[in-house]
């Protein structure tokens, strides 16, 4: 860890345990004693959040594989069992159907504070790079779990998702051939879907943890994004973020709550009440909410680029929104960490959200007429941000003056929320 | 001075794609083409929303009479009547039973029983000890007995159309209750302008593409509609209007015994056959939101008590 140990064990036991397993000592060093910065506000509790989403997803998840039975003539009757019959079965379900909802909410939150505050840059790159592993791996397992309810929704976005897989050169038959375990997407396929769903989540845990482990190195990045400098910067993680985390993360259980008691299937699709049916077609196969961004990116290459087909370019295009990020650290070429003293990039980044939102509402919607248009507008301002104004900016923008500690931007917050009208002065 | 310039330029074009971005919005609209839904006042809506009993009993009864000529439940079990939130459920036994019997189990609650003993369809069991399947009637642990064995008899009896199960309709259709309100009170003589098939009903709350139906006067060359030809919302069905005024006999005579009224009491029947536990997820959400918003109170009192020695 990068701070000095200040664990002291206080009993026989923990002398004993800690010259053999100082496990407590990690813990006490990583989770109490961890310097802190003091001036982390809301948008740093999602990672708290999200460590409860995982825990929710699995504990619920290992329940509603005791019940579920992965068939294609029983999957449909076995979630209704679960359902109806399982006692607190329709809890499990919908908090475990809900909550993959709320966890890509979560970790899109998380994702655009990261974004907004320079989290990625040096010295956290492989913090971010690693959240962007775990990212990969949560939509491969709800891609995955979403399937196994075997409603038409399951089959047919199983049947468009693997199929494009398929336009891959070279390797793209046999890796579909490799998920459907046969011809189409049938029983093996729903089998091994069963699971690499149930894999995919440990596998996520072992990824969460070096993502914290990467994080306790150089320690919390902070809004006014200027490295802590000395003790008085920072507090300890324990009380003083134990408490504020269990606060926010309390109020996104409400939130949470709300959906699984009184809108539990708001955020699904009907017609995943409707078995799976290989001979019909629904009228349109759409995604889960949190996958519509990507779809919109995906459908939104609608023509070949010489060698390239369109359905070839709407993969790259979709693995490439998210390869772009893998590699932002070094594309955003600012020194300047906080976009709190970027005006200009404020200003883009929250074209970016809308971006993002707008892809969101145009992969929901028919690939015809001016949604096509309009996906592809919002797809070349996706990649231009990443790949023309984040490294633009960095030489272009002048930001504003920054704090030169982190007890400074706390004791003098004016200068960071002030309005732009200061800048002169600030030089 | 040149960088202000071209920081200046950035910022100009990100505000003018915020203007773009809300202005695209209002031009984008247009689904498919059917009468907006009949919006009803349900007993189960809301966060306090419960099933009205009354209405859930009436529902099996035009279920039992008038759909279950078609369409299966399968979902069902004549056990699920009884059980607490079900149309049949007791919480004490009536007058006349014997003490041994335990009414609120649904497996010994004497309407439920009878409901199974007397249904239209008989359950085939067996082998029995020489090895034949035999018919019998359903026991309140059976599952509800479909109208057809399988899908081709279903077809076979329904000129080609496939009656889906509606165990759990309402909750396969957008806004489903009002959906299925709407379509069931909907039924209506199709406009001059289409050509209706034999077998088939139109509907202006079925989804569908009346376009095709236009007669050959009404389009052009292209077989697209003529300018000043307006195509009917909605569809057509296999379904006849299922229901008609006087159809069932409700046992209170206040009820009124109208489509309207039939529909309204079906869907709440189906709503319940569809989310059967919904009353007691209410419940507990009730209890988990104020459960967690007392303890987001504590935490955030905690909060500012261990921060206030900080600031």
């Amino acid at each position: 860890m990068a701070h000095e140990s200040t664990y002291k064990p206080g009993t026989a036991l923990e002398r004993w345990l800690d010259k053999r397993l100082p496990i407590v000592r990690l813990g006490y060093d990583s989770f109490i004693d961890f310097p802190t910065p003091k001036n982390l506000n809301y948008w740093w509790t999602f990672g708290g959040i999200l460590a409860v989403c995982l825990v929710i997803q699995i504990l619920t998840g290992v329940i509603l594989a005791m019940h579920y039975t992965p068939h294609k003539d029983f999957a449909f009757d076995s979630v209704e069992h679960i359902m109806r019959d399982v006692n607190y079965g329709w809890l499990m379900r919908y908090v475990h159907s809900n909550g993959a909802s709320m966890f890509f909410l979560a970790v899109y939150i998380h994702m655009f504070r990261g974004l907004y505050y320079g989290s990625y840059k040096e010295p956290r790159e492989m913090i971010w790079i690693l959240g962007v592993v775990i990212f990969l791996l949560m939509m491969a397992t709800a891609f995955m779990g979403y399937v196994l309810p075997w409603g038409q929704m399951s089959y047919w976005g199983a049947t468009v998702i693997t199929n494009i897989l398929g336009a891959i050169p070279v390797l793209g038959e046999s890796i579909r051939t490799l998920l459907w375990g046969g011809p189409s997407v049938d029983n093996p396929t729903l089998n091994r879907f069963f699971s690499l769903h149930y894999l995919l989540p440990f596998a996520i845990a072992g990824v969460v943890v070096l993502h914290i482990w990467a994080l306790h190195v150089p320690g919390n990045n902070n809004p006014a994004g200027v490295e802590v400098k000395t003790k008085k910067d920072t507090v300890p993680f324990h009380p003083y973020y134990t408490v504020k985390d269990s606060f926010a993360i309390v109020l996104f259980l409400v939130l949470f709550a709300v959906f699984v008691f009184f809108q539990p299937n708001a955020l699904g699709h009907p017609d995943n009440y409707i078995e799976a049916n290989p001979l019909s077609t629904p009228a349109h196969i759409v995604p889960e909410w949190y996958f519509l961004p990507f779809y919109a990116i995906l459908r939104a290459i609608t023509f070949n680029i010489g060698p390239i087909s369109s359905k070839l370019g709407g993969v790259i295009a979709m693995f490439g929104s998210i390869g772009v990020l893998f590699v932002l650290p070094w594309l955003d070429t600012s020194k300047v960490r906080s976009m709190r003293y970027r005006p200009t990039a404020q200003l883009w980044f929250v074209l970016f959200v809308l971006d993002c939102l707008l892809l969101g509402y145009l992969g929901g919607k028919p690939a015809e007429g001016i949604y096509v248009a309009l996906a592809q507008a919002a797809t070349a301002f996706y990649f231009a941000f990443f790949l023309i104004i984040l490294p633009l900016l960095g030489i272009l923008e002048k930001p504003r003056a920054m704090p030169k500690s982190i007890s400074e931007s706390v004791l003098k917050p004016s200068k960071a929320d002030g309005a732009a009208a200061q800048p002169a002065a600030a030089e | 001075m040149e960088k202000t310039m071209i920081a200046k330029t950035l910022n100009l074009i990100a505000a003018a794609s915020f203007a773009v971005a809300a202005g695209a919005a209002p031009a984008l609209a247009a689904e498919a083409n059917v009468e907006p839904l009949k919006h009803q006042h349900w007993h189960f809506s809301g966060p306090f929303g419960t099933y009205d009993k009354d209405a859930l009993q009436r529902g099996y009864q035009v279920y039992e009479t008038v759909c279950s000529n078609c369409h299966g439940v399968e979902l069902l079990s004549f056990r699920n009547l009884g059980q607490k939130g079900g149309p049949f459920h007791l919480d004490s036994c009536p007058e006349g039973v014997p003490e041994s019997v335990d009414c609120s189990n649904p497996n010994e609650n004497p309407i439920v029983k009878a409901a199974a003993a007397k249904y239209k369809y008989q359950i085939t069991d067996g082998p029995d000890d020489t090895g034949d399947m035999f018919q019998r009637a359903p026991l309140p642990s059976d599952r509800v007995p479909s109208p057809y064995a399988n899908e081709q008899q279903a077809r076979a009896a329904n000129g080609g159309a496939l009656p889906p199960d509606l165990s759990l309709i309402i909750k396969a259709r957008h806004h489903g209750p009002d959906y299925v309100y709407s379509l069931l009170t909907g039924f209506a003589d199709a406009p001059e302008t289409v050509n209706i098939a034999p077998g088939q009903h139109y509907n202006p709350w079925f989804p569908g593409d009346m376009a095709q139906l236009l007669k050959p006067q009404y389009l052009d060359e292209e077989g697209h509609p003529k300018e000043g030809v307006e195509v009917p919302p909605g569809g057509v069905l296999a379904m006849a209007p299922p229901l008609s005024d006087g159809i069932v006999d409700y046992a209170d005579e206040s009820t009124p015994e109208t489509v309207d009224q039939y529909a309204k009491d079906v869907v709440e029947f189906l709503t319940w056959a569809s989310e059967p536990k919904m009353e007691a997820r209410k419940k507990l959400g009730v209890m988990s939101l104020a459960y967690l918003i007392i303890l987001a109170g504590l935490l955030y009192w905690s909060y500012r008590e261990i921060w206030s020695k900080e600031h």
